[in-house]
């Protein structure tokens, strides 16, 4: 059933009520992986790599084993080994052979901060102690960090069973280049025959981390019987049962994963680092084992997002329409394979309809950490230099930064690149919206400037489990398999209270373990909200179903007789009889007179997410001495389809914003010579704070999505999508000066402004 | 006949480079155990690996949903995410 | 390896606990006392998750060590609010949905609570400046700082 009607007709939809969840959060009851504790659990610690590149000759664990206190010293030769298999499980492709050797290093350490073995132990002193007893023999081996070095010839290469797929002939040597991808539409060529002007940059961008302020955190413990239960926080405690039960050769049934609260994963906690580990020190040790990671661990051996080259090539008429659009992608994957080159390449020009285009992108291996996935993987990276070149189009044209993207945008039934036509979408509104917005003409002082940029994001559904049930008083609860990282507990009450007609204080949700709701996808892709609240919807659609057969039983008519409406149960018509409403509790009461519980669990695989796009003005000063750039005022305008809870659908917005102003100003992996990051820690490693920033103005458009019951489309990855650009062409407009690699720190900017080039 | 459009290099190497074609199933199992009989390997690929868009619209292990009788169906790699 | 015993009075109660010589304070907090409310981001004072009063000054838990609070009078998330009755900020903190995951709260909470204790009419500048060493991701920090300049003027009775 569709609930998307008239906006006004509803009454919980789109109101901000306080989250259900709030209190636990403020007084801090909320219990998060690290608060988590089983009687007499172990202290678990890592030994990592201190090399970026090396053979392990031997480890010999024998003195930290002697050591008092110490109950289990594991290296990879206790975990099985796992053969090469892809599958899709969590955040995107994967192999298991990988992440089993990610997890913990078997024959080589590919990165500085790979785990190469693991110990429990009865203190956190003593378990430091012992890993400082571990002797590891390494034979150091030749590195390589930048993107193109490593795809050099000549490069140290990382594996040397990995061959570029994507190319013919079948390479014959082995290559750090894990794919190469080439999509295409038209004749590019002919394309830039026809094109009046040529705008074309070469952009590079560094690699950011995700940076939620939580480490990953987990408890395990596993019985002589082999049932293990894991507690941890992580965006989805089905994909932790799935990674432990392959990469521990474990049957699924055997694993139990409560989840615990989330303090933030922005894709990077689709993934295990920790659990397996856990899992096999409790076995080892017969004792819970927790395992909890240093923000050092955090940035030096869990993912970070792909640093890359992107090079862009546009070509536009005079009038401004673009003919021709051609991009080469160069991403880094980190030690193994899967940079999220390919939907790199799918959202480069995404927003636009372009006749002829041509994209290449190499997926590439290096000597850092396996990149995992973070905000619209892939699409902040392309649009960064796709959105700059845009830009300079119209410069060179001398026309609106806006204008050109409405003569070009996309709209229903434009043909992407990678084939598909778009359904009805919210471009042009968002386009509309920015352009009619008093941020865009404000006036600008001296060394300001302002800049926009534009970005797309698929949204996903997948599949989610809720069940609704009607406790005896007539309250409700609402169990989901989707752990709440910003606010879903809010969302799903809030859809399952419109539904029933009843205030949302009146509904619980809860996030239901592995063993006690159905199987659900990891929290991410923009997907909760639209697929977990669809199964909310339906399963909620079924109790309403059970209420009026219960009513019907009550005043002995028809179920057919019997309506649902503004929360009770009332006679369909005169014809039913003259019977007084009965509400929710009235029926609840006599629900074990009337056949028992009332309840439903509904498991859907929700299709046809809608695509998202938003538009981001910003503003900045530069100042000429320091080189320092500053966020004078920021606007970001975003269809949302239907905003559920506005607050934390802004909240989103504002959120991946600020994320993407981090990552154009501050943020970036640094390494030594040595292949060492060399700021592991955030100090160093600066992510904006609360004095850097002005206010974000989140506008939300909302054109409802057709395929939910309340027109949802997901929110959380377009955000991050325009910033860099819509900084990078507020830098450009303020100093006349085309910045080309992130972050736009102020020695760099210094720097352009001594030389005039950036 | 339904068309299939095949627009990615990794799905164009089962193919022999063919990029579109007709196929006479009327659901998305169908379809991919036709394209694998047809192409052997792309199946499974198609089944582990893409999402299908289906007249525009995106869906992902989706066997049972029906190719109406002049659409399009674009095989594209599945979208996971952050 | 020894331990000192510390005495402490923290959120009003008398406490006491064992200390290694290179325990935190956030970790006797969260380990010895079982308040884990007091999070842990970085261990580095660089996050402010681990945000305490501590004899009214505010500090970052992770970079004090326990024994050093011996006799001194500590005050934690889990002492904000009295009894189920929440502090103006909790309740602005959720009116204003100015918490995402929620991680960072409680250190934000203390921190802001610590800032109105000295300026009870903070402009932006002076509220961002002061949470300026408290990290959050989800937020952007725009409904964090409205909520703390709301909670001042509910709390200045304007």
């Amino acid at each position: 059933m569709t609930y998307i009607g008239n906006k006004s007709d509803l009454r919980v939809v789109g109101t901000r009520p306080d989250r259900p969840d709030g209190v636990d959060k403020v007084t801090g009851r909320a219990i998060y992986g690290a608060d988590f504790r089983l009687a007499g659990q172990l202290v678990g610690r890592i030994l990592r790599s201190p090399h970026a590149h090396a053979k392990i000759i031997k480890i010999d664990t024998s003195k930290a084993r002697a050591l008092p206190g110490v109950k289990a010293v594991m290296t990879a030769q206790d975990m099985p080994n796992i053969t090469s298999e892809e599958s899709f499980v969590g955040e995107g492709p994967t192999n298991f052979r990988d992440q089993s050797l990610n997890v913990m290093a078997r024959d080589k350490v590919l990165y500085e901060g790979h785990a190469v073995a693991a110990v429990a132990a009865m203190s956190p002193s003593i378990a430091e102690a012992a890993l400082a007893l571990i002797e590891v023999t390494y034979e150091v081996l030749p590195h390589v960090i930048d993107v193109e070095e490593a795809m050099a010839p000549g490069a140290p290469i990382l594996d040397e069973t990995l061959f570029t797929a994507g190319v013919d002939p079948k390479p014959t040597t082995p290559s750090n280049i894990a794919k190469k991808i080439i999509l295409k539409s038209g004749d590019i060529d002919a394309g830039f025959a026809k094109a009046d002007i040529i705008a074309e940059g070469r952009y590079v961008t560094a690699a950011v981390h995700q940076a939620y302020i939580e480490p990953h955190a987990c408890v395990a413990t596993i019985g002589a019987d082999g049932q293990a239960t894991v507690y941890a926080s992580s965006q989805g405690h089905f994909m932790i049962r799935a990674f432990c039960a392959k990469l521990l050769g474990m049957e699924i049934s055997n694993i139990r994963v409560i989840p615990l609260e989330i303090g933030g994963g922005f894709g990077g906690k689709t993934i295990v680092y920790l659990e397996p580990v856990a899992l096999t020190l409790s076995k080892m040790a017969g004792k819970p084992v927790k395992l909890v990671m240093t923000r050092e661990e955090v940035f030096r051996a869990s993912g970070p997002t792909s640093g890359a080259v992107v090079e862009v090539k546009m070509g536009a008429m005079k009038d401004g329409t673009i003919v021709a659009a051609q991009a080469v992608l160069k991403y880094q994957a980190g030690a193994f394979p899967g940079s999220p080159v390919q939907p790199g390449l799918m959202c480069a020009f995404a927003m636009y309809d372009i006749p002829n285009v041509h994209l290449t992108g190499y997926d590439v291996i290096s000597n850092r950490a396996k990149v995992a996935a973070y905000r619209a993987p892939g699409a902040p990276i392309s649009s960064y230099a796709a959105e700059q070149v845009v830009d300079d189009l119209a410069r060179q044209l001398g026309m609106d930064a806006i204008t050109i993207r409405e003569k070009n945008a996309a709209k229903a039934g434009t043909k992407t690149v990678y084939g598909v036509t778009f359904p009805e979408i919210g471009y042009e509104a968002v386009l509309a919206a920015a352009k009619s917005h008093a941020h865009w003409k404000a006036p600008l002082g001296k060394n300001q400037g302002r800049g926009i940029a534009t970005g797309f994001w698929f949204n996903i559904g997948g599949e989610s489990s809720a069940s609704v049930f009607v406790n005896e008083d007539g309250s409700v609860s609402v169990v989901s398999g989707s752990p709440d990282i910003g606010g879903s507990r809010a969302s799903m009450a809030m859809m399952a209270a419109e539904v029933l007609g009843i205030p949302v204080a009146n509904v619980r949700p809860i996030i239901g373990d592995t063993a006690s709701i159905g199987f659900t996808n990891v929290t991410g892709g923009s997907r909760v909200t639209y697929a977990t609240g669809m199964a909310t919807v339906q399963a909620t659609e079924k109790v309403i179903e059970q209420l009026k057969q219960r009513a019907a039983m009550i005043w002995d008519i028809s179920p057919d007789a019997v309506d649902w409406k503004d929360g009770q149960a009332v006679p369909a018509g005169a014809n039913a009889g003259g019977f007084d409403p009965l509400s929710l509790a009235a029926i609840a009461a006599k629900a074990g007179k009337t056949g028992g519980p009332i309840g439903s669990e509904v498991s859907v695989n929700a299709q046809g997410a809608g695509p998202g796009f938003g538009a981001h003005i910003c503003d900045v000063e530069v100042d000429r001495e320091t080189g320092q750039t500053t966020i004078l005022r920021y606007t970001a305008i975003q269809d949302v389809g239907r905003a559920i809870h506005p607050s934390y659908v802004e909240g989103q917005i504002q959120g991946g914003a600020v994320q993407g102003i981090g990552w154009a100003l501050n943020e970036e992996y640094i390494y030594d010579a040595k292949g060492k990051m060399d700021n592991a820690g955030f100090l160093d490693y600066r992510v904006p704070v609360a004095s850097d920033l002005p206010m974000i103005e989140a506008v939300l458009v909302e054109v409802p999505n057709t395929r939910h019951p309340f027109g949802v489309r997901g929110v959380g990855e377009v955000p991050i999508v325009p910033p860099m650009a819509a900084i990078g062409n507020a830098v450009r407009d303020a100093i006349g000066i085309r910045m080309h690699s992130l972050p736009m720190s102020p020695p760099k900017v210094r720097k352009a402004l001594d030389s005039g080039q950036g | 006949m339904p068309k299939v459009v095949i627009s990615g290099s990794t799905c164009r190497a089962f193919t022999g480079g063919v990029s579109e074609l007709e196929v006479t199933a009327d659901t998305v199992g169908r379809m991919v155990r036709e394209l694998d009989q047809r192409f052997p390997g792309l199946g499974h690929h198609v089944a582990e690996f893409m999402a299908v868009a289906i007249d525009g619209v995106i869906f992902q292990d989706a066997y049972s949903e029906k190719l109406p009788e002049h659409a399009e169906i674009v095989l594209i790699p599945k979208i996971g995410a952050g | 390896m020894s331990k000192t015993h510390v005495t402490t009075t923290i959120n009003g109660e008398p406490a006491e606990f064992l200390a290694e010589a290179g325990l935190t304070l956030l970790d006797a907090l969260r380990d010895e006392v079982g308040l884990t409310g007091t999070k842990e981001g970085c261990g580095s004072g660089d996050c402010g998750a681990c945000s305490v009063i501590v004899d009214g000054r505010l500090v970052c838990s992770c970079l004090m060590l326990a024994v050093e609070a011996e006799g001194s009078t500590i005050e934690t998330i889990e002492g904000v609010a009295t009894g189920d009755t929440l502090h103006p900020l909790q309740r602005k903190f959720i009116e204003y949905a100015a918490l995402q995951c929620g991680f960072c709260t409680p250190g934000f909470l203390v921190a802001a609570k610590s800032l109105l204790e000295k300026n009870n009419n903070p402009t932006e500048t002076e509220v961002r400046f002061w949470l300026a060493g408290n990290l959050c991701r989800c937020t952007g920090y725009d409904k964090i700082v409205r909520a703390v300049m709301d909670a001042a003027a509910e709390m200045r009775g304007a």
